[in-house]
């Protein structure tokens, strides 16, 4: 049996919404290099909706293919429903991830919400 | 799609020669070697024939070679046999701090068993200091291990050196684990003056299922799988002929074209790293840049992850390794860049290709063409790398992240 599923290959290799925006309404950071996993999120809202959504990836198979998920849940999504994605959520829509990629690759999730609350701090909600 | 075998260190395919000599002992020579008809001693001759091949091609005498299952096994039966032995005369081992996990794990569970163990730091290309090894040395040292050549960084000891080292300053054992080299080039184990080497057929064209622990006449072993009388009761078990037979054959090859293959091989190493460096910026050759294996290739690739470049290596059906955290089971670094200073960040982007004498030259224009784009394509979605683009610095390591601190939470 291949190590990951069929839908984290398939994202992993052709990772959907990478990028950055330039003047992105909310940025939110996880993990870091020395971890072997870090990703970047960058929101765009509108009328309370993520209107937009980019992200840059380090990191392995699975950390990529998270972050291409996560964006393609969050986007058009509200601000609320963006909060209510978590890990487990994404791990789920990938069809599953390897046992020992559950702690450290999936942190999409995290940093989506880390883009959204960096975006009504900003806001002074 | 293209099939680039190019993992070599972790197994090499099987010489259609080897392959021949061992298809007999499956269905027609079936017998057991310790028994006493002819069909027995069939095997018995097939045994004895593998045993003198594999002692020619390492310069031993016949009865110095005891088979194994595995070199797993022959380690754990050097490292637990010998210090079982002569652990009446001390207590004390010496290892390196890059060795297989075939030797760590049992020098860890005699450090249990009352033993006390030292690890020799490498310095940051993998090597052992002799001065190192000299200040280590003492008068209850009863065996001293050193890898022969690093599987993984291609660092090649001065094992003859290492070895008269140790019988100058101790009473102490001196066992190497060969594995990586005996593919690679002649090994002689008297002119190295060792005592116990560790060989297996898996990584040298050979079958899965067979290896060898040299044992110099007169060094004394304790068994750690014990039964009847095979290999002279230092290793019990039905041997498996079959495997031992195609180990023999693997290495009465070896000893006729090893030279001339590894001087193949070392050419295709070299137009590997060279256009690498040439091609890839922010690249860095792990291990030695002389006294390397002539297969092996290992870079850190700055700024993307291992696993990510192996995975779409093997879409492209490129065939290779990593020593990343996210590349092994246990998430942690590689042990070995990690005891060789290699930066942490920088080890997360190990890629390893390791050659063998099948690959063409055809196969190595391929992987320089392919491997380039997809590491720029890593970086392109790499935010370390466009902080790096932007602001011309590398992106520190948060607070509390310190590599061990994190295995330590993982833990």
């Amino acid at each position: 049996m291949a190590f990951y599923s069929e839908k984290v290959m398939d994202h992993f290799a052709n990772p959907r919404n990478v990028g950055e925006i330039k003047d992105a309404d909310g940025v939110g950071e996880v993990g870091n290099p020395v971890c072997g996993d870090m990703m970047t999120f960058y929101i765009k809202v509108k009328d309370d909706k993520i209107d937009d959504i980019k992200f840059k990836t380090f990191g392995c198979g699975a950390a990529i293919a998270v972050s291409s998920m996560v964006a393609e849940m969050a986007k058009g999504k509200t601000l609320d429903e963006g909060m209510k994605i978590t890990n487990e959520s994404v791990a789920e829509a990938l069809g599953g991830l390897p046992p020992n990629k559950m702690h450290c690759s999936n942190l999409g999730a995290d940093a989506l919400h880390k883009a959204i609350e960096n975006y009504k701090s900003k806001l002074g909600k | 799609m293209k099939k680039i075998y190019l993992d070599n260190q972790s197994n090499t395919a099987l010489d259609e020669k080897v392959f021949e000599a061992m298809k007999p002992y499956f269905l027609e020579y079936y017998g057991n070697p310790q028994s006493i008809y002819a069909l027995g001693g069939q095997s018995k001759d097939a045994l004895d024939n593998a045993r003198k091949q594999v002692a020619d091609f390492i310069n031993a005498q016949a009865p110095e070679i005891i088979f194994t299952s595995c070199a797993t096994e022959a380690n754990n039966l050097a490292i637990k046999g010998i210090a079982d032995a002569y652990k009446n005369k001390g207590k004390h081992i010496i290892v390196s701090a890059i060795e297989h996990f075939s030797v760590l794990n049992p020098v860890k569970r005699l450090e249990k068993e009352g033993f006390s163990i030292t690890y020799l730091p490498v310095d940051n290309n993998g090597f052992v200091s002799e001065t190192e090894l000299q200040k280590a040395l003492r008068p209850d040292t009863v065996l001293v291990s050193i890898q022969f050549a690093n599987p993984e960084v291609g660092t090649i000891q001065n094992i003859k050196k290492l070895a008269e080292l140790t019988k100058k300053g101790s009473i102490a054992v001196f066992h190497t684990d060969a594995v990586s080299v005996c593919g690679a080039m002649p090994v002689d184990v008297a002119d190295l003056g060792i005592d116990a080497l560790t060989i297996s057929a898996s990584v040298m064209y050979g079958p899965k299922g067979a290896a060898a622990l040299y044992l110099k006449k007169g060094i004394r072993i304790t068994p750690q799988i014990e039964g009847g009388v095979q290999e002279n009761s230092k290793r019990s078990g039905t041997e498996n002929i079959p495997a031992i037979v195609g180990f023999g054959k693997a290495c009465e090859i070896a000893k006729t074209e090893i030279l001339q293959n590894a001087e193949k091989i070392r050419s295709l190493r070299d137009k590997l790293i060279n256009g690498f460096t040439k091609n890839i910026p922010y690249i860095y050759l792990n291990g030695a840049v002389d006294n390397r294996l002539p297969g092996n290739v290992n870079f850190s690739v700055e700024f993307v992850e291992g696993e990510s470049l192996f995975l779409l290596l093997d879409a492209k059906g490129i065939m290779a390794a990593s020593g990343s955290a996210c590349a092994n089971k246990n998430l942690k670094l590689s042990h070995v860049l990690n005891a060789m200073n290699v930066d942490v960040a920088v080890g997360q982007g190990s890629i390893l290709f390791t050659l063998s004498k099948y690959n063409t030259e055809e196969e190595i224009d391929y992987v320089l063409e392919e491997f380039p784009k997809i590491v720029q394509k890593l970086r392109d979605m790499s935010p370390l790398y466009s902080y790096f683009v932007q602001t011309g610095e590398r992106k520190q390591a948060g607070p509390g992240t310190d590599f061990h601190d994190h295995c330590e939470i993982q833990e």
